[in-house]
């Protein structure tokens, strides 16, 4: 999914702005968001349905809303996808604690949404493969040159790319077919290391190694 | 009308609903803060940190297998099924970012800083992160290698930073206590 959460390489966001002495939490309902958050309500929540349940937020409160924000968006999108909370119930309640009619609200959820069964989230994502992996350290390889819609963890600005693997970390959930209900699918994944030149020509800074950790449907061998 | 934020406002709303139907486990929140607020945190990486500048053999295993040398401290704090610790050195250094999300080692470093989420950060530190790097204070020159890891999967990156001059002769403890998160992430030099 081309969303407004595949950051690298985008300009135009201006200077880090950093933070002396900061507190883990800036405002009490941050501090809630996340312990409600963590206790993964609106079921079957495993990892990758709850990383595409924030991409799926509101590109606009995605970047207003800051962390806690996309956090509760993601989680007011998973509640109504599994019907513990409607939207017209959250609306009004909002209204009645003082929320205005044209405030951003980050939840955006499907009215089709996947179907994840009742499979509990395991909490991890090592799946050890007997099959052998594709590509060794030290294989040029290419990766796809297109999105796919959906959960993918392939950003934008490394597709189409020629990479070296650098490390093997063995069989892995497969975030693709993992966050839409449709599998674990395991995988071999690999860390790739990409040149400043190959990511960013002619205006690349010297000297500069990118590293991605890619899934090996997203590669190719590179041997044009 | 409220001068809440929205955030506020809708956080409340759907925290008093899930209240209403007895689904809030008041006791797994204030537990799972403590954890944060207590237990887990920069302090955590600290100790491996100066543990490898004063014990080569740790060093050494820490480097080849993050998640085997680390374990035996069992750490709370969970996003950590793999951790991959890479050093700097004279003419190398490294930086970690997550640009499709906000993945960190939290086990070892805590919950992130806010700059580590923001957009300005994720999109920055890949394509000129020497620039950025600058920003911070951290001034390389052209002959150091930069490598940038962008963690797009559940493997966890914690850099291993230089020892500093001067800290000849400290014990353990007292070398954790110079070692800093942003050391660990890569943004800052000891």
């Amino acid at each position: 999914m081309d969303g407004i959460h595949d950051l690298g390489g985008r300009e135009g966001f201006g200077a880090v702005e950093y933070e002396a002495d900061e507190p883990t939490f800036h405002a009490q309902w941050e501090r809630r968001v996340f312990g409600l958050y963590l206790q993964r309500l609106g079921g079957a929540g495993n990892i990758d349905r709850r990383r595409h349940a924030i991409e799926r937020i509101d590109p606009r409160a995605y970047l207003d809303h800051g962390y806690y924000g996309r956090w509760l968006g993601a989680m007011e999108t998973l509640l109504c996808e599994a019907n513990v909370l409607t939207r017209e119930e959250i609306d009004a309640r909002a209204a009645s604690l003082g929320a205005r009619p044209d405030d951003l609200v980050a939840a955006r959820p499907s009215t089709k949404p996947d179907v994840m069964g009742d499979t509990e989230d395991p909490g991890d994502s090592i799946r050890p493969l007997t099959r052998s992996p594709r590509f060794g350290v030290g294989d040029d390889v290419m990766t796809m040159r297109h999105g796919v819609p959906g959960h993918t963890r392939l950003p934008a600005y490394a597709r189409g790319r020629r990479g070296c693997i650098v490390l093997h970390h063995g069989g892995w959930v497969f975030p693709d077919t993992n966050a839409h209900g449709k599998g674990e699918y395991p995988q071999h994944l690999y860390t790739v290391a990409f040149t400043g030149a190959e990511l960013w020509g002619e205006t690349a800074e010297p000297g500069v190694v990118v590293h991605l950790d890619l899934f090996e449907p997203y590669l190719e061998f590179d041997d044009v | 009308m409220s001068d809440d934020s929205p955030q506020k406002i809708r956080t409340e709303a759907i925290e008093s609903l899930l209240k209403e139907r007895g689904l809030i486990d008041e006791e797994a929140i204030d537990e799972v803060i403590a954890m944060y607020n207590e237990r887990v945190g920069p302090m955590n990486g600290a100790r491996v940190v100066a543990r490898a500048w004063t014990d080569p053999d740790f060093k050494r295993a820490l480097l080849a297998d993050g998640t085997e040398a680390v374990a035996p401290y069992e750490f709370e704090g969970g996003q950590m099924e793999k951790l991959v610790v890479v050093e700097n050195s004279p003419g190398l250094h490294n930086v970690v970012v997550c640009t499709l999300c906000s993945c960190y080692p939290w086990a070892m470093l805590g919950l992130p800083p806010r700059w580590y989420k923001d957009p300005a950060y994720r999109s920055r530190i890949v394509r000129e992160p020497r620039k950025v790097l600058k920003e911070f204070g951290v001034h390389l020159d052209d002959g150091t290698e930069v490598r940038v890891w962008d963690s797009s999967a559940e493997v966890r990156y914690l850099v291993l930073p230089e020892r500093p001059a001067g800290s000849t002769g400290l014990d353990e403890t007292a070398l954790a206590a110079l070692v800093t998160r942003d050391a660990m992430i890569g943004v800052a030099r000891l």
